[in-house]
């Protein structure tokens, strides 16, 4: 008897392998190629073959998808000079050869500190291209699961993309818990507090508030799924028009009315009758929100 | 970062990659090898860039052995360390040359 | 025969405890103190020299006590002896450094190993021994007999009977020790009751209690989170189930804390089941509610366990699995540190744990430099035990091998170190000479402190196989079978290939593919929990684990 792999626990090559269909992926700019970090090097920090990002296409469902996969376990899947151009080559990629969708395997907490220049500038043209691959009418979805979830630069990245597929393990802020905690002491956010952590970040509230789009569990075929069905449902980009960004604005306002007592996600889902969402298992915690929403 | 080469004699012949494949992560305690194909199928080839330094010895032991009890002549491996110990590294190998023998 | 002398008084220690009493009257109502007056009950009941048993153990603190006694007065209270199972608290070294206590026997020391040690060297303070539980549990009855014991329990009801709550622990043992010897019991509770859930203490045997203004500090040292479990502990798991378990047919056991065991637990239901061992293996354990072995409960491979303490965050499973765990009348679970650790002294066929350090005769030793760490109860447990009568498969088994013949007197429990060959990069576990050699000069010790003696050892488990060292014939070959497993350590690479092959081929030595195991299959996968979410799910919810813990 074996488990399903889980996604959380699997590197980026394994989930590529396992959400695209078999035998189909081609990777670009591939570790034999070895475009590894001359940053890293300078420092004498180990690098890795392919500076911690797999970049390819394949087909999902027989769908030809775009696929980036970031590796969470090599510096924290930060973003470096190399591992950005790759992200933003995908991208480029997209808009000349446009496959049918972008899947975003985010897993990262942002720059890489030891390229920070090189890191920030790599996420402003990651963000440049994704856009243009939205104007041109494809679709990013990103899928957030790994254990370093979406933070910093790559938090924003996430927000950016056209749905997000989370798992309750899954992260997705903008400064990290320890950041927090650092810039506004121990009493406002303890960061080795795990359980405040994910009440705050994980996949769980981030559905509830609407940023993460599809809560899916923590395995691999789960995420698969998740993505054929938006390939099924025939979803293309959010379209960028004043309605959705009034909308997007509309529910940002009356957040803003929220009082100081909802300071995470138990206190929000007590308050929609959720008490026990985070002991619920994600199918039934999807059908309770459904109902309350 | 400390690194060597390393070439022996080679058993049997392996299960050249078409393209270049890579198996495991640089993460703490872990590390990467990329296995490509290498010039001679009597022999086979390893680059070893670690982070801990002063174990050429236990790493010489370690590939000598994994060397002598796996097909892998006519094979490259190029290995990124982040303080694996020999029982990671063992495995890591084993495991990249089964996904070449059987993907 | 002369008669007897009648000017001696024979009730001298009962006087005493009377005047203790009559002069700690004025800080108390009946039995009860007030948070504030505990300072000055202690300063008016302790004598200089006292032998006083502050009740903390790797789990439960009277930690209000410990805190009050370090705030007497040391012109008041010096010199004290405490006999204490575990110095685990910043307080009981304050003891020391204040003159409050002078004298020290006590089991293991964990937290505080670096500043016992340097207290030592100070000259600060005088060690008398470092015991076992159940040796210290022994000498309370026999020369350290507490004259005041602080004790910690869950509740007290008026008249002062105590409830302990599913953390019994070592009081059991102490209150016994200290209440039929004429010594005083003070106890701390977290909240007073009109009526117990049940009476583990009577009042009788109680002198005072307080309620403390904060519950007893309780440390979840069981939990093992199954995310840090690696494929090289999934590997040796499986050789410990094939190799061991399954060849042997063990029944009954104790495990020692640590991830390699806890990928034991978690691969009963998948791994094990797979070989058929279910109802064959691991049925009875002396065990504490470890969360990673509610898989294998709920997969019908566990039958019993009766445990020594409990585990933060698992009272709701284990009430609600009576059958399997002992419990009150209250549905909370009754744990007793000395009876589990007779429990797995005679009763269990087999003990399996980790350690630091292991020599060629196979002593092993969580000693390192610097520190002072005891021994807690693994000795009890991997130790064969000599008074032990009654057979069992296994017993006979390891027996029969040892002796190698079929006229043996006298089974063998299985002792099994399970250890990577490396702890980390410079430190191999595999060592010519253990650091406890030089432990014993710094600190001027009687004997070096080994975790557990190589003669009781019977098999080493490591990433490269499995040595059997009851089939060993000579010391050359059982440092041979020890070297053979011992990787690429330099006591490893030291070994003679001939013989370390001679020994492969009488299967004293067994590597992976020898049991049929292909270290490839050895994934995470294979866990049947990989998470903390996942042990809350196999336990219906009825887990609930530290925050810490938990990601949610």
């Amino acid at each position: 008897m074996t488990r399903a792999p889980s996604y959380r626990e699997a590197t980026a090559r394994h989930r590529v392998a396992g959400l695209l269909d078999a035998g189909t992926f081609v990777e670009w700019v591939g570790p034999g190629a070895r475009a590894t970090s001359p940053h890293l090097a300078a420092l004498g920090s180990p690098v890795s073959f392919d500076d911690g990002v797999v970049v390819g296409e394949g087909r999902l469902a027989g769908e030809r998808v775009l696929v980036i996969a970031q590796e969470g376990l090599f510096n924290g899947g930060a973003v470096g000079e190399v591992h950005g151009a790759k992200i933003r080559g995908a991208f480029e990629r997209a808009c000349t050869q446009p496959p049918r969708a972008v899947v975003f395997c985010i897993d990262s907490g942002g720059v890489r500190l030891h390229e920070a220049n090189a890191g920030l500038l790599a996420i402003s043209e990651i963000m440049r291209a994704l856009f243009a691959a939205q104007s041109a009418g494809i679709p990013v979805w990103a899928l957030v699961g790994g254990s370093c979830g979406a933070f910093g630069g790559m938090g924003i990245v996430a927000r950016l993309c056209d749905a997000v597929v989370m798992s309750e393990e899954g992260r997705l802020g903008l400064s990290g818990p320890e950041v927090i905690e650092t810039v506004k002491g121990v009493e406002e956010f303890d960061a080795r507090d795990r359980a405040l952590v994910w009440r705050v970040t994980g996949g769980k509230i981030r559905r509830t508030l609407g940023e993460a789009t599809h809560l899916v569990e923590d395995n691999l075929v789960a995420f698969r799924e998740a993505v054929v069905a938006l390939l099924a449902a025939g979803q293309g980009p959010v379209p960028f028009t004043l309605e959705t960004l009034q909308a997007s604005q509309a529910r940002l306002e009356a957040r803003t009315a929220w009082d100081a007592a909802l300071r995470d996600g138990q206190s929000l889902w007590d308050r929609l009758g959720l008490a026990d969402a985070a002991l619920m298992e994600t199918e039934q915690f999807n059908r309770r929100l459904q109902e309350v929403s | 970062m400390e690194s060597f080469d390393l070439e022996l004699p080679a058993r049997a012949p392996g299960a050249a990659p078409g393209t270049a494949a890579l198996y495991g992560v640089v993460s703490s305690g872990n590390l990467e090898v990329l296995v490509e194909a290498g010039p001679s199928p009597d022999r086979c080839r390893f680059h070893v860039e670690t982070s801990a330094h002063g174990f050429t010895d236990v790493w010489q032991a370690v590939l000598a052995d994994f060397a002598a009890s796996h097909r892998v002549g006519g094979l490259s491996f190029s290995i990124h360390d982040a303080g694996a110990t020999p029982a990671v590294v063992s495995l890591r190998l084993a495991q990249a040359v089964q996904s070449l023998e059987a993907p | 025969m002369s008669a007897p002398d009648r000017s001696r008084a024979w009730n001298q220690e009962a006087c005493r405890r009377a005047e203790r009493l009559a002069r700690s009257a004025r800080w108390r109502r009946g039995k009860e103190v007030a948070c504030g007056d505990m300072v000055s009950l202690l300063e008016s009941v302790l004598e200089p020299g006292d032998r006083v048993c502050l009740e903390g153990n790797n789990q439960k603190q009277a930690d209000f006590l410990a805190a009050s006694l370090a705030a007497c007065s040391p012109q008041r209270v010096h010199d004290l002896h405490l006999v204490q199972s575990v110095l685990a608290l910043p307080e009981h070294m304050e003891l020391f450094e204040k003159g409050i206590a002078r004298r020290l026997d006590f089991s293991f020391s964990g937290p505080q190993s670096h500043r016992l040690a340097r207290l030592v060297q100070a000259r600060a303070i005088e060690i008398g021994a470092i015991h076992t539980y159940l040796e210290l549990f022994g000498r309370y009855f026999i020369d350290l007999t507490p004259q005041v014991c602080l004790i910690a329990a869950q509740a007290a009801d008026a008249a002062g009977n105590l409830y302990l709550g599913p953390n019994t622990e070592d009081t059991p043992v102490i209150v016994e020790a200290t209440a039929f010897k004429s010594g005083l019991v003070i106890a701390q509770v977290n909240e007073r009751c009109d009526t117990l859930p049940r009476v583990d203490v009577p009042a009788d045997w109680v002198d005072c209690f307080v309620v403390a203004p904060s519950p007893n500090h309780i440390e979840p040292l069981f939990t093992r989170d199954p995310a840090h479990i690696t494929e090289i502990q999934v590997l040796m798991a499986m050789m410990a189930l094939k190799g061991i378990y399954a060849e042997y047919g063990v029944e009954r056991l104790n495990h020692g804390i640590g991830f390699d065991t806890a990928a034991i637990e978690l691969l009963l239901p998948t791994y094990g089941e797979q070989l058929g061992l279910k109802g064959r293996v691991a049925r009875h354990w002396a065990l504490n509610p470890h969360p990673t072995l509610i898989p294998a409960i709920e997969a019908g491979f566990v039958e019993r366990v009766h445990s020594f303490g409990s585990e933060v965050g698992m009272e709701a499973y284990v009430a609600a699995r009576p059958d399997v765990f002992f419990t009150g009348p209250d549905g909370s679970l009754r744990s007793n540190r000395a009876f589990c650790q007779t429990a797995g002294l005679y009763a269990c066929d087999l003990f399996i744990g980790s350690t630091l350090q292991m020599d060629l005769e196979g002593n092993s030793s969580t000693a390192t430099l610097g520190r002072i760490t005891g021994f807690g109860g693994a000795p009890n447990m991997g130790s064969d035990a000599r008074g032990r009568r009654h057979a069992s498969p296994p017993w006979l088994k390891a027996g029969r091998e040892r002796s190698g013949s079929d006229r043996f007197i006298r089974g063998q429990k299985l002792v099994v170190q399970m250890v990577e060959t490396w702890q980390e990069p410079h430190h191999p576990t595999f060592v010519e000479r253990l650091d406890a050699w030089q432990l014993q000069q710094d600190m001027d010790m009687a004997l070096p402190p080994i975790m557990i003696y190589g003669d009781d050892v019977s098999h080493v488990v490591t990433e490269e196989g499995i040595a059997n060292l009851l089939l060993c014939r000579t010391p050359e070959e059982r440092a041979q079978a020890i070297r053979g497993v011992a990787g690429y350590t330099p006591v490893g690479r030291a070994r003679d290939r001939r013989l370390v092959e001679n020994l492969r081929d009488r299967g004293i030595i067994r590597r992976p593919e020898d049991l049929g195991i292909d270290v490839r299959d050895a994934t995470r996968d294979l866990l049947a929990a990989r998470s903390i979410k996942d042990l809350v799910r196999a336990s219906g919810g009825l887990y609930q684990p530290p925050k810490q813990f938990r990601n949610w």
